[in-house]
């Protein structure tokens, strides 16, 4: 379970979150809706630990562990996964090798034994074949020379390899056309479990028909202002954000 | 970066250099400084013929006049010549087989990793090892004389095969080509010798092993390497020296000769002693390595991986002068805390057809600098000759420095010559990214950095290629935070 309790943030002297208070309990999926600006990037990247982001106060407990104390790494073995808005190109540096390296690394802090190539080849050809994505895939350099899609796609990939117990989506949905949301939408349906929860950030109600969320919360001016049911989304679709700032 | 992460890279720094151990053995050493004496000693000592001593004396009158470069980017206190040791070797009378060489000495090449023993040895690989100034052992020697290979200590082979040292030593780099080249001219003492007869191709793969030990001690050594028609070798050299706070000198000649359709291709890990995090000590790597393609259709290739030196100052370079050769030069070259490199290559197309390859990656981290210098000269008769250069710089953090100084000189209109130059930083997103796939900081950095490199990597022999990933790693332990 993920708790955040009155989180403050900020870049340099720019306060951006002013006191999230967020409950996801394992086995939910919950969306983050929000206009630009209101703080959803910012959470994801607090969240998993990215440098440049001042926590002033408050806390982030997953699973009984305050994270905002976790190098990057340890939260990843902890099980919390970012999936990129813009993943990172790493030129020279195989797909494979980089997975394999990562899911490595994550094995031995988890105390499991490391995979060797041959099944780690069997585990991601599998994994790439439910993403739809060509085996060419793995020999590629990590996102280099790959369109938006493919990276998303390569986003999801990752997370069904590392088989994370949180995974946040950073606005996963933006640059995909309607049949490679389909597919990144199947790719977080696949890993649904009640030891499985996500956080869906996005700015439209359309992935969101694809993830059925179980809660939908609106963050603006760094706060989350409204909670409630997938039927929020609906309803900010039809009347925007205006006025909710305020409430 | 959180302080206990601060800690560890400290930490990681401060034992990076696993091979500065000393050896302790009986030595013999000349007196110190430079003069016709001691090149007449270092001549008496290897019973040289008279020819030889010659040569070394005509070296030493041409350095006297010589004055020490300074146009490369590098800085250093004046080194002081006569405040050096020109021969320094084990003092017991010279081994005539590994089972003769000092223990003391096979337990030293064994923890770095290279033992001598032919039976543990790796195999097919043919082991040379140089300690200062001498040839200590040569492996696999009857195996690789089966095959007509000559493989042996330089000394031996001025006394051996007098003809062929006499035809092609100083063929390729003149003994008042540069300062350094007519320094080691004059006091070499050791070094490998090959010579892989017509149409033979080495049954294994040649490397010599260099440390340097003894204290205030230069080493001079000289690798002669002939590739007879149609002959192909690859030959890898290895370097490490003791941590010490004084600054050594090792300044080699390297000349490689390829004769109608030979192969030679020509590998080096310089891990050589590059100072401490404070820029005290560290190797003074000043060489000359230059080939010739002397034949029709033959090629000379240098891969080199340099992650050590307090200062490297090299350039490995081609002359292609036979029809349709091919020169190639493939380096990846780190520094970092306060370590200096210039280095980079000269193609020189004389013949038609010719071709050259340069692939250059510098990794500058810490307070270093890292020049890549290359000269690529298209001659008026090199009709049809082209060169494709590749010069990438990464910088890690932002107190280091990243220099790219090509030359191109075409004389031939129908030449073809391409250059193309990237710097790039590693970004902290690249760093997040891995970060947040569970890897730490040190095993992203070193994932980026072999990414970068893995162009010239996918050029070294197999067995080294593992091995130079881990360097490159190791050297640039603490570089990022």
């Amino acid at each position: 379970m993920l708790e955040i309790k009155n989180l403050h943030a900020r870049i340099g002297e720019k306060e951006i979150l002013r006191g999230v208070n967020l409950v996801v309990p394992d086995g939910e999926i919950h969306a983050i809706m929000g206009p630009n600006g209101a703080g959803k990037s910012t959470l994801s990247y607090v969240l998993s630990g990215r440098d440049g982001y001042e926590v002033t106060e408050g806390e982030a407990i997953y699973n009984g562990q305050n994270v905002l104390e976790m190098e990057p790494e340890v939260r990843a073995a902890a099980g919390i996964f970012l999936a990129f808005q813009y993943p990172v190109e790493l030129t020279g540096v195989g797909n494979a090798n980089f997975l394999r390296t990562a899911l490595n690394a994550i094995r031995r802090k988890r105390g499991e034994a490391e995979l060797d190539a041959v099944a780690f080849l069997k585990l991601a050809r599998a994994a790439a074949k439910t993403l739809q994505m060509k085996e060419d895939f793995l020999k590629r350099n990590v996102n280099v020379g790959f369109s938006g899609g493919e990276k998303k796609r390569n986003e999801m990939l990752q997370m069904a390899l590392l088989q994370p117990g949180l995974a946040i989506l950073d606005e996963t949905d933006s640059g995909l056309d309607i049949d490679a949301l389909k597919i990144v939408a199947e790719g977080v349906n696949a890993l649904r479990s009640p030891k499985f929860s996500a956080l869906v950030i996005t700015h439209y109600q359309r992935l969101l028909d694809h993830i059925v969320p179980d809660v939908v919360h609106v963050l603006a001016g760094g706060r989350i202002v409204r909670s409630g049911s997938k039927e929020l989304a609906l309803e900010l679709e039809a009347h925007g954000y205006a006025g909710l700032e305020a409430a | 970066m959180s302080a206990t992460t601060e800690n560890t890279v400290h930490e990681m720094a401060a034992q990076k250099y696993k091979y500065g151990f000393t050896t302790d053995i009986a030595m013999e050493e000349f007196p110190k400084g430079l003069n016709e004496d001691i090149v007449r000693l270092i001549s008496a000592k290897k019973s040289e013929p008279a020819w030889m001593l010659d040569w070394r004396l005509k070296a030493f009158a041409m350095w006297q006049k010589m004055e020490e470069p300074h146009w490369a980017r590098i800085h250093h206190p004046p080194i002081d010549y006569d405040d050096l040791y020109y021969y320094a070797a084990p003092s017991a009378p010279a081994p005539k087989s590994l089972d003769e060489v000092d223990p003391s000495l096979l337990d030293m090449y064994e923890k770095l990793g290279i033992p001598l023993n032919e039976r543990a040895a790796l195999a097919g690989v043919a082991v040379d090892a140089v300690f200062d100034s001498v040839s200590v052992a040569t492996t696999f020697r009857e195996t690789l004389s089966k095959a007509g290979v000559i493989f042996c200590p330089i000394s031996e082979a001025v006394r051996e095969h007098p003809e062929l040292v006499r035809e092609y030593l100083g063929s390729v780099v003149p003994v008042a080509d540069n300062y350094f080249a007519a320094l080691n001219s004059a006091v070499f003492s050791d070094g490998s010798f090959v010579y892989i007869p017509k149409g033979v191709r080495c049954p294994m793969e040649l490397s010599t092993y260099f440390r340097i030990n003894a204290k205030n001690t230069g080493q001079f050594e000289r690798t002669l390497i002939i590739a007879a028609e149609g002959a192909s070798v690859s030959y890898l050299e290895g370097c490490t020296a003791p941590m010490r706070d004084e600054n050594q000198l090792h300044a080699a000649v390297v000349e490689l000769v390829a004769l109608d359709e030979a192969k030679i291709k020509y590998s080096t890990v310089q891990n050589w002693y590059p100072g401490d995090a404070d820029g005290k000590g560290g190797i003074y790597n000043f060489v000359t390595k230059r080939g010739a393609c002397r034949g029709r259709n033959s090629k000379i290739s240098w891969t080199q991986v340099e992650t050590g030196s307090a200062i490297t100052w090299k350039y490995p370079s081609c002359i292609l002068q036979g029809d349709g050769s091919v020169g190639e030069f493939y380096s990846v070259a780190v520094t970092n805390n306060f370590q200096q490199a210039d280095t980079g290559t000269k193609m020189i197309h004389l013949g038609k057809n010719t071709s050259s390859t340069i692939i250059s990656k510098g990794i500058s981290a810490g307070h270093s600098n890292n020049t890549y210098r290359g000269l690529v000269k298209i001659m008026p008769g090199a009709s049809g000759a082209r060169n494709f250069t590749q010069c990438d710089s990464l910088l890690i953090g932002d107190q280091c420095g990243a220099h790219t100084v090509p030359y191109i000189e075409s004389r031939n209109m129908s030449a073809k010559v391409e250059h193309e130059a990237t710097t790039s930083k590693i970004a902290e997103d690249q760093l997040f990214y891995c970060r947040s796939r569970g890897l730490s900081q040190e095993d992203a950095v070193g994932l980026i950095v072999n990414g970068f490199c893995k162009d010239v990597l996918k050029e070294l022999p197999m067995e080294f290629a593992v091995e130079a990933q881990k360097l490159l790693s190791v050297s640039l332990e603490g570089s990022v935070g």
